[in-house]
């Protein structure tokens, strides 16, 4: 006869075993559709490239690796930092960063007005929120082209007020792809930040209130620390797609000033040189995780203290 | 040859009108964003109860990389001359004969013996055109045959500047412009290319595909692009003319051809026959605004393209033009390497 902690065990297993094989699709589905690419990718980036594009199966190269960050001269065959591809990567990292602040600083007063309305409403306005995401981001990024354009809304509507007498060169610009990628993103950081918000108990901020703090000092002092997580998991979401941005650069910038997606999709299109687009993606994906681990080590710390 | 991003939703377009179509077989095509006429395809579907799917591609290196992927499903492609023996050396095209067919009598002599398929048993014409210079005339009077519109460009043109986000189109204009011939290694020659382009840059607008609506708009005033787009934007903006770079400009031919791996061979052959007819290859030509390299087909085109100044090469300029070959690997990573820094 087993005993009563036999039987007890043998369950426990059972449901470890159970809860395995429940998660075994989920799991199948991860490895082979995100470990399996980034393998092929690892495994490319250390191939010979081909004479035009691909690369020579199984003849091993450290080339691609090499040239991300270094490079030889063209002229003179001397060894340097390659200060193209830095310089575009301080691009995309200086443009996200600003992505992220626009974001943020358009988001939160955002989904501080949805988290603060009448419970029936807030649904509807969140239903808003997420209409831009009816139509293909291709199009909407043609159809930003419309309004930052000499002759766009914008301009033409600051023209007729008489504030500027020339148009404002939006278009091709860095400011237009600041533009076009912070209102592509927008709703990506308006979203956990109500979240956050919608847990917030006002009943603090009208406590905050009756011991004599100025607004300034019931923002800073009670609402940001409390909705600190949906602000960090925002800042992330918004971050991470616009360091890998290539549609908006493309089409709003012109094409003149490179970001990384772009710098990677000119190796696996006309520089033929996939080992290096390979390596390049998984720099960008390295860059992405340091940034990402860094934060949680940091959220957790102060989480810590907070809580 | 218009490469746009936007092509993507003439193609859904075509797509949903393709589908209506009821009929036994099917012919999936793979070619240049905004370059099929979907009447020329309509007919084609009408005349032989075939179902037509066009797909869109914005480079050549994209389409050698999808068809080269393979699991691809198409049966026709459209790479250009400095492709196409890539295409024919790595073994991805079917030698279909298209010289034996019944139309092919109407390819214009011209195009028949060319470098890139010699006696075309691989590929048929399907339009050529070349890169060149357009400008908007009420902004710059000055000559406009010359690089010298986007490689020193004369002040009142300075940030109203197109230039093709094509490297070799670019690279080639640059390097006859200094004075070198297309493939050169030579160092001193690409360093000056390399400064040249460095100094120049900053004085353009953008590095763009789809130029008519902005010369119709006045957003651009001068490009380096394509010569049926040019004509396409004069029809918007009568201001825009067409110049041809004495220094050199790059001829560009696309050719359709069927692929190895095609599944509706009988179908894409019958496809190849029917764009070799004058009437339909007109077809091709009134959408898209290039020549089409087949005789007879100037008859059946609209009175506006038979004289249209973008599509003859004046006689004194026919010899600045020239097509590209493929360059050696090592040269291409050369050239790569200048564009990278270029683009930063």
């Amino acid at each position: 006869m087993a005993s009563a902690r036999e039987v007890a065990e043998a369950a426990e297993r059972r449901d470890v075993r159970n809860r395995w094989l429940l998660s075994a699709p989920a799991l199948l589905i991860i490895f082979f559709a995100a470990v399996g690419p980034l393998f092929v990718m690892l495994l490319y980036s250390f191939m010979a490239k081909g004479d035009y594009g691909d690369v020579k199966l199984w003849q091993f190269s450290s080339e691609g690796w090499f040239s991300v960050f270094l490079e030889r001269d063209i002229f003179d065959d001397t060894l340097s930092v390659n200060d193209a591809h830095l310089a575009i990567f301080w691009r995309s990292v200086k443009l996200s960063l600003a992505t992220t602040f626009l974001t943020l600083l358009f988001g939160f007063p955002t989904a501080y007005f949805i988290a603060t309305r009448p419970e029936r409403w807030r649904a509807l306005w969140l239903f808003l929120i997420t209409i831009p995401f009816w139509t293909n981001l291709l199009i909407r990024t043609y159809a930003m082209q419309e309004v930052i354009r000499n002759e766009g809304v914008i301009n033409t509507s600051l023209l007729w007020l008489g504030l500027i007498d020339q148009p404002i060169q939006m278009m091709y610009t860095d400011l237009g792809i600041l533009f076009g990628m912070t209102y592509v993103y927008l709703p990506l950081m308006v979203l956990p930040l109500y979240a956050a918000m919608d847990r917030l108990d006002f009943r603090l901020v009208e406590a905050g209130y009756d011991l004599y703090a100025t607004r300034l000092k019931v923002l800073w002092r009670i609402i940001v620390p409390l909705v600190k997580p949906g602000i960090v998991a925002g800042s992330i979401l918004v971050f991470i797609p616009s360091l890998g941005a290539y549609v908006t650069p493309r089409v709003l910038g012109g094409g003149k000033n490179m970001m990384i997606g772009n710098l990677i999709e000119l190796q696996f299109g006309q520089g033929r040189n996939w080992p290096l687009g390979a390596a390049l993606s998984l720099t960008l994906m390295a860059i992405v995780m340091v940034a990402l681990l860094l934060y949680v080590r940091n959220a957790s710390k102060s989480g810590a203290r907070h809580g | 040859m218009k490469r746009t991003l936007t092509a993507a939703l003439a193609g859904l377009a075509m797509l949903a009108g393709a589908s209506s179509a009821q009929a036994e077989g099917q012919l999936n095509i793979f070619n240049w964003g905004n370059y099929t006429s979907p009447e020329m395809i309509k007919k084609f579907e009408e005349q032989h109860k075939v179902k037509v799917t066009v797909t869109d591609y914005d480079s050549n290196d994209t389409a050698l990389a999808k068809v080269r992927a393979g699991g691809h499903g198409f049966d026709i492609v459209v790479p250009s001359a400095n492709f196409m023996p890539i295409w024919i050396q790595e073994g991805l095209l079917l030698e279909s004969r298209p010289d034996q067919m019944e139309n092919f009598k109407n390819v214009d002599e011209r195009w028949v013996n060319v470098d890139w398929d010699p006696g075309r048993r691989y590929s048929v014409p399907w339009q050529w055109g070349l890169t060149g210079i357009i400008v908007d005339t009420s902004l710059y009077k000055g000559d406009i045959n010359t690089s010298a519109i986007f490689l020193d460009p004369p002040p009142e043109l300075v940030g109203k500047i197109n230039v093709a986000p094509e490297m070799n189109d670019v690279m080639y204009a640059t390097i006859r412009y200094m004075g070198g011939q297309w493939c050169t290694t030579d160092k001193d020659l690409l360093r000056k290319v390399r400064d040249k382009l460095v100094e120049a840059k900053p004085k353009w607008i953008a590095m763009d595909y789809g130029v008519i609506e902005k010369f119709a708009s006045r957003d651009f005033g001068a490009a380096f692009y394509w010569n049926g787009a040019a004509m396409r934007a004069r029809a918007q903006n009568p201001d825009v003319k067409f110049g041809f770079p004495k220094e050199g400009f790059p001829y560009f031919m696309d050719s359709a051809a069927i692929l190895k791996d095609a599944k509706n061979v009988e179908n894409a052959k019958l496809f190849l026959n029917f764009i070799m007819d004058p009437k339909n290859a007109a077809m091709i030509s009134d959408f898209a605004r290039y020549a089409n390299g087949i005789k007879g087909s100037e008859q059946f085109m609209p009175a506006d393209m038979k004289d249209a100044p973008e599509l003859i090469v004046p006689k004194e300029f026919e010899a600045a033009g020239e097509f590209l070959k493929p360059c050696a690997p090592e040269v291409t990573e050369l050239y790569t390497k200048i564009w990278t820094e270029v683009l930063k």
